[in-house]
């Protein structure tokens, strides 16, 4: 049952939603004033400003939300999936494919759009090739999932260190900034955003077949649930906004794992209200993270992914000894 | 009311043969007990009632319609089943958790109706649970979890209970009372019972009907009185066990 409690913890992550979001769009190199942004929001001037908020500033914001908000949401599905409190949206190998899809593309000396669907074309491999050797005998048990998963990032693993030590010191720093997750690059559609929405509404949907299976297989099928399609949907969906949110900021670490402990930590362990509570404070976390790294050693910039550990760690270590355990 | 049949059953786990042909009707109001030694295929059989695992062959017949063609969820909203094992313990409290009882039944896809949350708290409260209602389940006793998941199952209000050793972990008062709370589900709900427990004499107190599972696949089945007796359950158990009367009951123990 959703308490006032639990209502207030979505109210309060809203409001960060928005203060980061302003917050992102204030910050940079080019002065923006609150009055201005406001101004240029509602009927767009031809000067600077403008041309700043809607050429780098809104759609780089729009890139950082949409990814936190993915990689929070799948994390929370991998965990129900894999019923295991350390699994994260890359922990079956996903970004590892995605990786060397990514560096084999840099190495081309590819970029921009090229490279984007090198990255997605590595996860959609390894989604595929995981699958395919979990599920061989009809018997894909979370254990046998997880070893998969595992074995398969291992190996990505090696080809990424392979292609790091065999490229040219340039190449190194631009696959460095990859492999740490970085917004720089980004290129972000409607298409990614609107793929969070249509996660958020699924997520909706499926919340209460997620708040049963979690407890366990046997107990969710005993309550109704087609168990073998419920994995499935939850496996292919999780890979897919992994795979969209590496696409688009490489793999940004941190998010996907701590921020749905995070808020069970706060008492959000119905999935009605851990899944729009995860999108918002994921979005909301990765605007703020990447909202410093550009500007914290301005005008160099920071890969994302560096800044989400530095203030991810002391948060969720503050949670964990704040939230007292009934 | 609802009525589980079953017809030419063959069950098998790997290569040993838990029972062939079998052949039984449970009725409303009817309380059958499952006994048979350490691996002997209760739980198998009990899983295999609710579909969670292959039949060799043979039918189930839930209210005459078959098991496989019935949808998973009208199935959940009439047979439910306690699992020997307890619930994975990843953090919930014993609120939410009782309430997912109620998933057959639940109609609307974010609300809660108010007539499912009453039903779960008086499922709590039956076991004594509603003072811990908000209490995490890591925190609770191994006796306490299980009668948070024997609240689980009444609030799921099923028709068909199967419970897999429903004693596990509970003290002499709270075995007693959880037969009279099932007794009272029985009768209010039109249900039956189908009970798999290593504690015969449970079995004898509350069952009227027994299936006594032997090896290679054989089995008795009948009334209690017909089944319980000291050279039946010495042969099945392979241990000599004695029987002892006295104020209109009788309690059985091994030599």
């Amino acid at each position: 049952m959703i308490s006032n409690k639990q209502f207030l913890l979505f109210a309060l992550l809203s409001i960060l939603a928005i203060i980061s979001i302003l917050l992102s769009l204030l910050s940079g190199s080019v002065d923006i004033s609150v009055s201005q942004l406001l101004n240029n929001l509602f009927h767009a001037e031809n000067n600077l400003q403008t041309q700043v908020l809607q050429e780098i500033r809104i759609p780089r914001t729009i890139a950082a939300f949409t990814t936190g908000g993915l990689l929070a949401l799948s994390g929370v599905i991998m965990q129900v999936l894999l019923r295991n409190p350390l699994a994260d949206p890359y922990i079956l190998g996903i970004s590892g494919g995605a990786a060397v899809g990514a560096l084999s593309a840099i190495l081309l000396g590819l970029s921009g759009l090229w490279l984007s669907n090198a990255a997605f074309f590595g996860a959609l491999l390894s989604i595929l090739l995981v699958f395919g050797i979990a599920n061989k005998f009809g018997n894909w048990s979370v254990t046998r999932l997880l070893l998969t998963g595992v074995v398969v990032s291992a190996g990505w693993g090696a080809v990424i260190n392979i292609l790091l030590t065999t490229s040219s010191t340039n190449n190194v720093q631009s696959m460095l900034f990859w492999l740490m997750g970085d917004l720089s690059q980004s290129r972000v559609g409607l298409a990614h955003f609107g793929l969070l929405v249509l996660g958020l509404a699924g997520g909706l949907m499926l919340s209460r077949s997620l708040n049963v299976l979690i407890r366990g297989e046997l107990v969710a099928a005993s309550l109704g649930i087609d168990v073998r399609a419920l994995r499935l949907i939850l496996y292919f969906s999780a890979s897919v906004f992994t795979a969209t949110a590496v696409t688009i900021a490489g793999s940004v670490g941190f998010v996907g794992l701590i921020v749905p402990h995070m808020l069970r930590l706060m008492g959000a362990r119905d999935h009605r209200l851990l899944i729009p509570c995860s999108i918002l404070l994921g979005g909301s976390f990765l605007v703020i993270a990447d909202s410093l790294a550009r500007t914290i050693i301005a005008p160099q910039q920071l890969p994302v992914g560096v800044v989400t550990a530095i203030i991810g760690v002391p948060a969720f270590i503050i949670i964990l000894r704040t939230t007292i355990r009934k | 009311m609802a009525t589980l049949e079953i017809q030419a059953l063959e069950l098998q786990i790997g290569e040993k043969l838990v029972c062939r042909n079998l052949n039984l009707c449970i009725q409303e109001n009817e309380r059958w007990g499952l006994l048979g030694k350490n691996g002997a295929g209760k739980t198998t059989l009990l899983h295999s009632l609710l579909g969670l695992r292959p039949i060799t062959s043979g039918h189930i017949l839930i209210d005459g319609k078959e098991l496989a063609k019935l949808p998973r969820m009208e199935l959940a909203a009439k047979i439910g089943i306690l699992f020997q094992q307890g619930l994975s313990t990843l953090p919930a409290t014993v609120f939410e958790t009782v309430m997912l009882g109620r998933h057959p039944h639940v109609q609307s896809l974010l609300r809660d109706n108010p007539a499912d949350v009453a039903i779960a708290h008086k499922a709590l409260a039956a076991f004594d649970l509603d003072a811990l209602s908000d209490r995490e389940i890591d925190t609770l006793s191994g006796g306490e979890l299980q009668r948070l998941s024997l609240a689980m199952l009444v609030a799921q209000t099923p028709q068909i209970f199967l419970l897999d050793e429903p004693s596990n972990h509970l003290d002499v008062a709270f075995q007693v009372k959880l037969l009279s709370i099932l007794e009272q589900k029985i009768s209010e709900q039109s249900a039956c019972l189908l009970m798999a427990t290593h504690d015969i004499n449970l079995a004898a107190r509350f069952c009227d009907r027994i299936i006594l599972l032997k090896d290679e696949g054989e089995f008795l089945i009948g009334e209690r009185d017909e089944i319980l007796n000291e050279e039946n359950l010495s042969a099945a158990y392979n241990c000599p066990i004695k029987s002892l009367s006295g104020e209109g009951r009788t309690l059985f123990y091994p030599l």
